[in-house]
């Protein structure tokens, strides 16, 4: 057990420090600092050009998607090399959420299953941020349950024609392609009659239309798609093997750990120290010490844990599905995080934006905090992967298994 | 960076758990439970016969002088098999302060006794209820002799020799306590056993009349040392409650998928499964810490005081948590007193309090991150 860098980490480090030091947009720098979930913009500059040069400047100098092979645009790095580079990147790492999708998922989803051909052309530009990937799998009548989209791929010669939708597609409306999985045969069991492709987002009959979201914001949308042509030379995988596919971008999402969870922690604590109550400091109070002493050390149960996941991985084994915890643990924290920072507040706690304390920031948080527990998986879907892959549990009862698609019930109270 | 046990530490853990699933199965455990023996004694010298006893104590005073980080993997199987014996009275607090501040002779008089399994140690801090605190010690050291009273002393009416904090001083501040080593047997000292949530832990009251001590550390500095105790035992206690935690939900888990309710495992039934992963969640987010707090302890890193607070609040919560609902997932069983699962809801709840309460735990953490953060 040794929490030290090594010599060649220690030098990797200060590689990566001075690298960093010279070329980040430093202009950003507190503004960074400050964001926080739910507020990731930046006032007076776009946030996605600001990101795409930053990762493009680290992508020609070799910094980018670390862990990527370097034929790829990657470096080839250690899993510990990446904590490395994340710590020392701070808060210009904030910069990178845009790509995580096509970083996390797209890549190595295309790494596993397109041409060697195809991977050279394509995985380059995505790794230097110059190309934007999002992912194409939720539908109106498939989130949880994936497997129950309806989208439709026909076969047309040596193409498909896509016609369907799909729902709360992050980063679609400035997404140059996507990775989408549709149905090929809805005469069989619903995850056996899967397909996945990749896609160019600018083909004729995709629409894009950006949704209005809780928080106020709109960053993910529906994705209509009209006889939209795709090659079979873009299939990912076998022909009704998408389920499969699926999983493994699945499972990569997994793997985008890091030592960076936001669980809203850091802010709070930072806020605790500013805050005066009327008997004087919060951090002085005895139960805000309670609180926070609670929440700090789930932010730092979940960080040691990621760590030993990392070591894990330095060792050759791969992500299993214990690190599902991250994501069920962080979700669910940064809500409650968000409501007592306003707790804190009292009365003026319910203001937003500059009217309120520090900017809002935890007013902004809080908005979107409902969609951290949904998205990726929702908490529920957490849990039952940690019960079953993990602890060996019974899996849910499911009566569409065995039916095929096109017989399975679509309304509740029929 | 690496933030997992060796190879070595592995196998040593390996070698508790199979020592202890042999030597200590919950029958044993009963015997205390039911008051027929006040510990395990045969067990006890079992575990000095495998080095466990000693595992950190340097091989020139008797130990195998392995270190810190073996320590806490046997912390962690003392604690999953609920062990009756004074281990961590004796190893985590007496055995800790003599290392930190014993003279020679002092530790070549307990520590090779302590490895041997002939003395068992303990700390006397308390006085009544409430938190560490250099203001609650009123027991009197004068002219080398201790008077005052002692309660709750972890298996006070079975040690050897206790470990005393004294107050020597009136100005008020942190240097009016010292510590004193008393030899228990030595006359003077009065033990009165205390009944307890947890009978496998012995807790006793000690009455001091003039009792023959000799200072422990510089006169003065007994509550920079307690301090240190206190660090070093909560990431130790925590390696036990995380071990437990694991118990309590390896048995939940286990019951989960044999007990058939509504013609289904009851582990099929979703609010079960749920319950259960919260169960996994809390007591991974405490292995972690204590993995921290271990490496912090076995280097002495200026970050322990802050991680040996964040492993102790982390895995209180895990082992009360987990230890509560694997009693909930067993139903009616899991309430009587033939189960095994009020063992260790009794040990996580007894546990939770012996070294300062979870809310003096979060205080500490709290405080020592401002610090951190101030400077
Ligand atoms: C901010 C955000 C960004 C997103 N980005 C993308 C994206 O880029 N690409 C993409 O493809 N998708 C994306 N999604 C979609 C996301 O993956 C789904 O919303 C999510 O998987 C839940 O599906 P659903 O919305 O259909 O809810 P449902 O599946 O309808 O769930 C409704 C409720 O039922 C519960 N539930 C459902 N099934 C079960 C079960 N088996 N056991 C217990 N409870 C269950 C859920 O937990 C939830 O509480 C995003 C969502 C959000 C909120």
């Amino acid at each position: 057990m040794n929490f030290d860098d090594t010599p060649q980490e220690a030098a990797f480090r200060a590689e990566a420090r001075a690298w960093i030091q010279a070329n980040a947009p430093k202009q950003y720098e507190d503004e960074l600092r400050k964001a926080s979930l739910g507020r990731s913009g930046l006032k007076n500059a776009n946030m996605l050009e600001v990101a795409k040069a930053w990762q493009k400047k680290k992508a020609d100098a070799g910094w980018a998607c670390l862990h990527w092979p370097k034929e790829y645009g990657g470096r080839g790095s250690s899993p510990i090399e990446r904590v490395i580079w994340q710590q020392e990147e701070g808060p210009f790492g904030k910069l990178s959420g845009m790509f995580i999708i096509g970083h996390g998922m797209c890549g190595p989803t295309m790494m596993a299953f397109a041409g060697e051909e195809q991977k050279r052309q394509y995985l380059p530009p995505l790794a230097s941020g110059e190309k934007v990937w999002c992912q194409l799998f939720s539908e109106p009548a498939g989130g949880s349950d994936v497997a129950g989209l309806r989208t439709r791929a026909e076969k047309q010669g040596d193409d498909w024609i896509i016609n369907g939708q799909k729902i709360w597609t992050s980063g679609a409306h400035y997404s140059d392609y996507g990775i989408l999985l549709t149905r090929t045969d809805p005469t069989v069991a619903k995850h056996k009659g899967l397909t996945m492709f990749f896609l160019d987002m600018k083909s004729p009959g995709v629409e894009v239309r950006p949704i209005k979201q809780a928080s106020g914001h709109s960053d993910f949308n529906e994705v209509y798609f009209t006889d939209v042509k795709i090659p079979d030379s873009q299939r990912l995988g076998a022909v009704n093997d998408g389920w499969n596919v699926s999983l493994t971008t699945l499972m990569n999402e997994r793997m985008s750990i890091g030592a960076g969870v936001a669980t809203g922690f850091p802010e709070l604590f930072e806020f605790c120290n500013s805050l005066m109550l009327e008997d004087g400091p919060a951090i002085e109070d005895r139960s805000v010490r309670s609180r926070l002493a609670n929440y700090a050390v789930k932010a730092s149960g979940l960080r040691y844990t990621s760590m030993r996941a990392i070591s894990a991985l330095s060792k050759g084994d791969r992500p299993g599905p214990e690190n599902s915890i991250g994501k069920l643990v962080a979700g669910s924290m940064v809500q409650e995080v968000a409501m007592y920072a306003l707790d804190l507040q009292g009365a003026a706690g319910a203001l937003s934006g500059e009217d309120a304390e520090v900017a809002g920031k935890f007013q902004a948080m809080l908005l979107r905090a409902p969609g951290t527990r949904v998205e990726g998986g929702t908490d529920e879907i957490m849990r039952n992967i940690i019960a079953e892959r993990v602890l060996g549990l019974p899996g849910d009862i499911r009566v569409d298994k065995d039916v095929p698609f096109n017989k399975i019930p679509t309304k509740g109270r029929a | 960076m690496n933030f997992d046990f060796s190879d070595d530490q592995k196998q040593m853990r390996d070698a508790a758990r199979k020592f202890l699933t042999e030597k200590c199965p919950p029958k044993a455990v009963r015997e205390v439970l039911d008051g027929k023996a006040t510990y395990d004694k045969a067990l006890w010298q079992g575990l000095a016969d495998m080095g466990f006893l000693g595992v950190a104590i340097p091989e020139e005073f008797g130990g195998a002088g392995a270190g810190h980080l073996e320590l806490c993997v046997i912390a962690e199987e003392m604690g999953r098999a609920n062990a009756p014996v004074p281990f961590s009275s004796t190893v985590y607090l007496a055995a800790e302060a003599l290392l930190l501040a014993g003279s020679d002779a002092q530790k070549q008089k307990w520590l090779p006794k302590i490895a041997s399994g002939e003395a068992i140690g303990t700390l006397a801090l308390f006085e009544g209820k409430g938190n560490p605190s250099p203001k609650a010690i009123k027991l009197q050291a004068s002219g080398g002799t201790l008077s005052g009273v002692k309660k709750p002393v972890p298996d006070g009416a079975i040690a050897d020799f206790a470990v005393v904090a004294a107050r020597t001083g009136s100005t008020g501040r942190d240097s009016d306590i010292s510590l004193f080593l008393v030899d228990l047997k030595a006359g003077g000292v009065e033990a009165k056993s205390l009944t307890n949530v947890d009978p496998t832990r012995g807790q006793a009251e000690l009455t001091f009349k003039n009792a023959k001590a000799e200072p422990l550390g510089a006169a003065g500095e007994g509550w920079s040392i307690l301090t240190q105790v206190l660090d070093r035992a909560a990431v130790l206690l925590a390696f036990e409650q995380v071990g437990g935690s694991d118990r309590a939900l390896e048995m939940g888990r286990d019951y989960a998928l044999d007990r058939i309710a509504f013609g289904r495992p009851i582990g099929s039934f979703q609010a079960v499964k749920h319950i259960l992963a919260d169960m996994y969640v809390s007591a991974t987010l405490a292995r972690s810490n204590c993995y921290y707090g271990a490496w912090a302890l076995s280097t002495n890193a200026s970050e322990l005081p802050e991680a040996a607070a964040a492993a102790r609040i982390s895995a209180t919560q895990a082992f009360q948590h987990c230890s509560k609902n694997n009693i909930q997932v067993h139903g009616g069983m899991g309430f009587t007193w033939e189960f095994d699962c009020h063992m260790y809801y009794r040990r996580a709840n007894a546990t939770a309090l012996t070294l300062g309460s979870l809310s003096y735990w979060e205080d500490q953490l709290i405080d020592r991150m401002r610090k951190k953060n101030a400077a």
